[in-house]
């Protein structure tokens, strides 16, 4: 394997990205499941579909846009879709969650009619919805990195306005933060983590890969900085794992990342267990 | 710390309604630095809406209302206001954060937008965990504390911008009624020694009677502003009237003071 990564470009590309949402994905996911916004990223990972699709579509149909990389138009959906969210939160702001049902169903419907106005794809589709080992361009590594760096330093830059937002949001207003701000930002960089992972675990496992590992390092973790450090700890090795078995069992790597991470959290919970048969309460 | 002449609120002839409800009608009152005030009233008395107006999260529709002497619409220094709302019983307990991390959240506007902590931010988080009685907690998650030990968290939140004064809305609801009269027994020491001034709303007269410097007692209208002894020798039939029912003022001298020890 290590020779093969060495040998061939296409494994390099895999390997590299996959490092880069393992850390990335599960980052963000801390803060998506601190405030229950979890199924936030599924509908997101849906309108990404659509817009891959779109451009598959317009790859297919007009000959001269064959170069276009379709991770663009994936990641303007999904920035789009999470504007579109916003917007439906706020409008129903006694029924919040029902932002993500109209959502998620919009993009599921534009994809399957971008889908059949193409006459179906050839096997590139299978490989955004479960990941691919195979499909990573150097293009896609130059794209990703660059989006990973500007949100890891996003979150350094706004961590303290990041926690009170997703600890306290009445007390982050009342203080006078930019919470509107601080919220927008942080919904755009979701948008943009989902298009971005979706090369190496799939758009229908995205939000897996942001919440699993989060959910694992919330049983062992003290504290927010180390339930972020688990959490990157058990997405790295769960993407590392997990491309790892897709390569050497030709399987689809989504499947195979996902279920390291659903490993990694039962262990978890097992740990837990056993360490919390003595009283956990404080006094 | 004795009350001092400098007034920190001022009140005139404050009156707010909601739609066609008079929910605050001609109060006035000047509260003075020092003080630990007690606020109660049955439930509707527009005690919330007093705080709310206070803190600037309502506009006052008529009368004037005056904060460290500046008229509250000009009014800039919030950060000299601390804030413990009754809602803090409500948050995610399951939140992964230790109680050194929330407090230190309370500095997120003082420290500023692209600034980092520093060490004496450190040190002034560690001296507000300090000053509520959990520095050996600070490490642990604040959903693994007891409902006391969490509200005191959210004092020390509150403290750590050191703020001149201090407002409680209800804030033993929720809390285990062991922990109560410690808990109160924490607020006085704040008073005492660290000289803040402290406004507490509450409906439980009783248990905080031999606590505070002053009480108020309002019903829509302010009908008792003064000190504790003086409210204490108050006729129980003037307090049925104003509560609609009869009332009995407990005096809990038989309790022993329980600093702030759990």
């Amino acid at each position: 394997m290590i020779s093969a990564i060495f040998q061939y470009e296409f494994l390099q590309n895999a390997f590299l990205t996959g490092m880069i949402i393992g850390v990335v994905a599960p980052l963000l996911g801390v803060y998506i499941v601190v405030r229950r916004l979890s199924l936030i990223a599924d509908a997101l990972s849906h309108v990404t579909l659509a817009g891959i699709a779109a451009s598959l579509l317009l790859e297919k149909k007009i000959l001269g846009l064959s170069g276009l990389n379709p991770i663009y138009l994936g990641m303007a959906f999904s920035v789009t879709g999470s504007l579109f969210i916003e917007k439906l939160r706020s409008v129903y702001k006694h029924y919040q969650e029902l932002a993500i049902p109209i959502i998620l169903s919009g993009g599921t419907g534009l994809s399957v009619i971008f889908i059949s106005l193409a006459d179906g794809f050839n096997t590139d589709l299978f490989g955004y919805l479960f990941g691919s080992v195979s499909a990573v361009s150097r293009a896609d590594l130059w794209l990703i990195l660059i989006i990973s760096i500007i949100i890891i330093a996003t979150i350094i830059i706004l961590y303290k306005e990041l926690f009170l937002l997703s600890f306290d949001e009445e007390h982050a207003k009342a203080s006078g933060i930019a919470a509107r701000s601080v919220h927008f930002i942080f919904i755009v960089m979701v948008a943009l983590v989902i298009a971005a992972s979706m090369r190496i675990v799939g758009i229908l496992l995205v939000s897996a890969l942001m919440t699993l590992p989060v959910a694992a390092s919330m049983r062992i973790a003290k504290g927010f900085k180390q339930t972020i450090f688990y959490s990157i700890v058990f997405g790295e090795v769960s993407v590392l794992g997990g491309l790892m078995l897709a390569y050497y069992l030709d399987l689809a790597p989504g499947g195979t990342i996902v279920l390291i991470a659903v490993l990694i959290l039962i262990i978890t919970i097992l740990i837990k267990k056993l360490t919390s048969s003595r009283p956990a309460r404080a006094h | 710390m004795k009350e001092s002449n400098h007034p920190m609120i001022q009140m005139q002839d404050v009156s707010y309604r909601y739609e066609k409800e008079n929910v605050l009608e001609h109060i006035n009152m000047t509260i003075n630095e020092g003080v630990f005030l007690g606020i109660v009233g049955p439930n509707g008395s527009g005690k919330s809406t007093m705080l709310k107006l206070m803190l600037g999260l309502l506009k006052v529709q008529s009368g004037q209302i005056k904060l460290f002497g500046q008229e509250i619409g000009k009014f800039k220094d919030w950060q000299k206001i601390g804030f413990v709302s009754q809602k803090a019983n409500s948050f995610n307990t399951g939140f992964p954060a230790t109680v050194f991390e929330v407090v230190a959240s309370g500095l997120t506007k003082k420290i500023g937008l692209f600034k980092f902590m520093k060490k004496e931010d450190k040190q002034k988080v560690l001296e507000a965990i300090g000053s509520v009685g959990l520095i050996q907690f600070k490490n642990r998650n604040i959903g693994e504390l007891s409902g006391g030990q969490q509200q005191r968290v959210f004092i020390a939140r509150a403290l750590v911008s050191d703020p001149k004064l201090l407002i409680l809305d209800e804030p033993t609801v929720g809390v285990d009624a062991r922990h109560v009269l410690s808990f109160y027994g924490m607020l006085e020491n704040l008073n005492k020694e660290r000289g803040i001034t402290l406004l507490l709303v509450t409906h439980d007269i009783g248990t905080i009677s031999d606590k505070v410097t002053h009480v108020a007692c309002m019903n829509k209208s302010l009908h008792f502003h003064g000190e504790t002894a003086e409210f204490e020798n108050l006729d129980t039939n003037e307090m049925s009237a104003f509560y609609g029912h009869d009332v009995h003022i407990l005096s809990h001298e038989h309790h022993h003071h329980g600093g702030t020890g759990q």
